[in-house]
């Protein structure tokens, strides 16, 4: 592990814009993300978000009228090089969605499908290792342990959004992103998710994207607050929640913009 | 007054009826329409249905159940006969034939109600052909439904037109402002649509009953045991036939299989290209054009086996041919007909599995996309796993239709019923041998006429079958992501 303070850049955005044709939907945003560090997303619902999460992974590639402008580097290297190929880059920066889908097939098989995938497991009990350390690490082993062999699809939301997580954790990624992973969520299930985020941190840099100001303050070390497609305030969560520089960042968290 | 006049006349009773129950309301309102529970126009149509539908009813069921009794009235009239179908419609021609002498100026009214000398020739110069002399029991029976029928034709003038007026007075009547006509043009409406349903329902029911009751006539005549199990289909109009389904089932069965396995892969890669592949401008052109094969009648089909694929394989596997065996004998064989039949089923299982595909939610894609999947291991791995039930519904719907499928396998199996494996033997198929066992004139009571009956139901339960396997399949498969 590097000592300087500046290498523990995980992820820097330089000058990113991002239209939907002619919808320009994020606006000049620049930011360095850190490593083994939670980095929260707030702001108001269209601001944009889940679309700039969507960059860190190129999972924008997948909208046909998408464009993205700008350099987003990974470690360095930048993420939207003609030679970085973007299914490789998305094994590295894992993806959360904010509605739980796990594949029609058993738990086992979703948590082991990236495994498989990119031939992670060196045989079976490999494989059976990666899958149990998996669904331990998302808080959902001790619930499933029994019943692998069941279809994912046949859990509850919480249980299903946990298998979800399981499944990203599975492929070993660097980069966890996560779009709104507590939206569906009961509060227990949400405690449950919020302290596995907190895990986490200790392999990961993980960036979760949040409506509940609570939960930003409870999980995240960074928050950035993003509005109408600009990057409105990047800091310390203790300072934007409490000293915010700007007054719309003061105006969204005390409820005045919503 | 003849039908056709009786109905326009109902009509414009009715459309007079419209107009008045609008007037009317705005009478009983004192012109201020807002004192009205409805609006001015349900009044209309209340009057106006009000007219229409009985009269329209009792006027359908009046056509039909009129030339039924007098026609039983005749027959007992002539119950002497030993044949009374053939000497009844010996009875109906002459009416008939009087009726257009009459019309024609060649008979007057008065005459055709007298005995006629010279009715074949009379009625042979106004264009109508009789079979044998006419007896005197014949004309006057037919004389005498003639009658009937005139008289019938007025009651039913008077019935129809008096209960056009009741209903139009009555509707009137019912018009006041308090009187809930919106209402009652909704039930109108909702008892309309429910006939319309049932319909269509009953039409199908009436086919399978109609059906099965020829199909006990035909195991009347011949023996179940030969239909189910027996092993050479020979139908001989001399008596004697051997009529089992077996072997036809057979080839139903194999040309359907060719056909599947030439539709199913390559409808389907179709509809994983269109729906995971393709941008929106291929997409554009390609599902119209695909949709528009899906239009192209069979029988255009059955000539393009006829004339290329028949000829192409005979070109290739007969005698002579491009790989100088000699397997084929001639341009009908199975091979053909499931070729064709498999390029005509090629649209309908990629539309199918297209809207299948398109079924898979997105966010499954993404989540194996998201886990550094490449398209191709998502299509393999997620959507098709996911959208195989309703693929599995589609092949089952396509096979359906390949077993019922009749003009491709006419023209492109042959005629041949036998069991053979090799498919560039001519073989044929259930839906065939019904076209060939009812057409040509054998008569209605003989078994190798019959046959076609017990086939066609045959053939019904077994679509049937597949059809509702499929459709419970393609269900529980939408349920599934709902
Ligand atoms: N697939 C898409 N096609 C076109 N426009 C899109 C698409 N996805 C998002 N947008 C547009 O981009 C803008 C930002 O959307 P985004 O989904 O990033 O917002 P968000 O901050 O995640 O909102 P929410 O909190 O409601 O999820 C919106 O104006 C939206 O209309
Ligand atoms: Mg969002």
């Amino acid at each position: 592990m590097k000592e300087n303070a500046m290498d523990n850049i995980k992820i820097s955005a330089k000058n990113v814009q991002v239209y939907y044709a002619d919808n320009h939907a994020i606006k000049d945003v620049n930011v360095e993300i850190e490593d083994k560090t939670v980095t929260a997303f707030i702001g108001p619902s269209g601001c944009g978000k889940s679309t700039f999460l969507r960059c860190l992974n190129r999972m924008n590639d997948t909208i046909d009228i998408c464009r993205v402008e700008g350099d987003i580097l990974i470690e360095g290297e930048d993420i939207y090089d003609r030679r970085v190929d973007p299914v490789q880059l998305r094994a590295k920066v894992g993806m959360v969605f904010q509605k739980p889908n796990p594949f029609p097939k058993s738990i086992y098989d979703n948590v082991a499908y990236g495994p498989r995938i990119h031939g992670l497991a060196r045989g079976k009990a490999d494989l059976d290792e990666i899958v149990e350390k998996s669904l331990r690490s998302a808080a959902i082993w001790d619930e499933v342990k029994d019943r692998l062999d069941a279809p994912g699809t046949g859990l509850s939301g919480g249980q299903q959004q946990r298998l979800c997580i399981a499944r990203a954790v599975a492929t070993a990624p660097e980069v966890l992103l996560m779009d709104e992973p507590c939206s569906a969520l009961d509060p227990i299930a949400t405690a449950q998710v919020e302290e596995l985020i907190d895990e986490l941190r200790q392999n990961f840099a993980v960036v979760i994207v949040t409506h509940s100001m609570q939960q930003a303050a409870r999980v995240s070390q960074k928050t950035a607050f993003f509005h109408l497609g600009n990057l409105v305030e990047y800091g310390e969560t203790n300072q934007i929640f409490t000293k915010p520089s700007d007054p719309r960042t003061e105006s969204y968290i005390t409820g005045r913009i919503g | 007054m003849s039908a056709f006049w009786l109905t326009i006349t109902v009509l414009i009773l009715s459309a007079f009826g419209a107009y008045a129950g609008r007037a009317q309301s705005l009478r009983v309102a004192g012109g201020d329409a807002r004192k009205l529970h409805s609006l001015p126009k349900y009044y209309s149509s209340f009057v106006a249905l009000g007219v229409l539908i009985p009269c329209l009813f009792v006027l359908v069921i009046w056509l039909f159940a009129q030339p039924k009794l007098i026609e039983r009235g005749a027959e007992q009239m002539l119950n002497a006969s030993s044949e009374p179908s053939l000497v009844m419609s010996d009875v109906r021609r002459v009416a008939d034939g009087l009726g257009v002498a009459v019309a024609q100026g060649a008979l007057s009214e008065t005459e055709a109600h007298a005995p006629i000398e010279n009715l074949r020739d009379v009625l042979g110069g106004v264009g109508v052909a009789l079979g044998n002399e006419v007896t005197p029991d014949v004309l006057s029976a037919a004389q005498g439904m003639r009658a009937q029928e005139q008289r019938g034709n007025q009651f039913r003038m008077f019935a129809v037109l008096g209960l056009a007026a009741l209903t139009l007075v009555f509707g009137l009547s019912r018009i006041t402002p308090e009187f809930r006509a919106r209402n009652a043009v909704e039930r109108v409406v909702l008892a309309l649509l429910i006939t319309a349903a049932s319909l269509a329902i009953l039409t199908t029911v009436g086919i399978v009953l109609s059906m099965i009751f020829e199909t006990r006539n035909f195991f009347g005549l011949h023996s179940w045991k030969d239909f189910f199990f027996g092993v050479k289909w020979a139908p001989n109009f001399r008596g004697d036939s051997e009529l089992s389904i077996l072997p036809l089932l057979w080839g139903t069965i194999y040309i359907s299989l060719i056909a599947l396995l030439v539709s199913v892969p390559i409808g389907l890669f179709a509809a994983i290209y269109l729906s995971e592949y393709a941008g929106p401008k291929t997409r554009g052109v390609a599902k119209p054009l695909l949709e528009i094969l899906a239009g192209i009648p069979t029988i255009v089909y059955g000539l393009f086996a006829l004339l290329t694929i028949g000829p192409l394989l005979l070109n290739t596997f007969g005698s002579g041919g491009l790989l100088g065996v000699e397997w084929m004998s001639g341009a009908t064989a199975v091979l053909t007909a499931g070729l064709v039949m498999g390029i005509m089923l090629i649209p309908f299982v990629s539309s199918l599995s297209d809207d299948i595909i398109n079924a898979v939610p997105q966010a499954m894609r993404d989540g194996s996309l998201g886990l550094g999947a490449t398209k191709s291991e998502t299509i393999r791995q997620v959507v098709i796993p996911a959208a195989l039930p309703g693929i599995v519904g589609a092949i089952l719907l396509a096979a359906s239709r390949a077993i019922g499928e009749t003009m491709i396998v006419v023209l492109g199996a042959g005629a041949i019923a036998k069991f053979s494996a090799n498919p560039l033997d001519a073989m044929t198929t259930i839906t065939t041998r019904i076209v060939s066992q009812l057409t040509g004139d054998g008569d209605f009571a003989s078994p190798e006429t019959l046959v076609a009956f017990a086939l066609g139901l045959t053939l019904f339960v077994l679509t049937l079958g597949l059809n509702i396997i499929a459709l419970y399949i393609v269900r529980k498969y939408r349920e599934q992501y709902e």
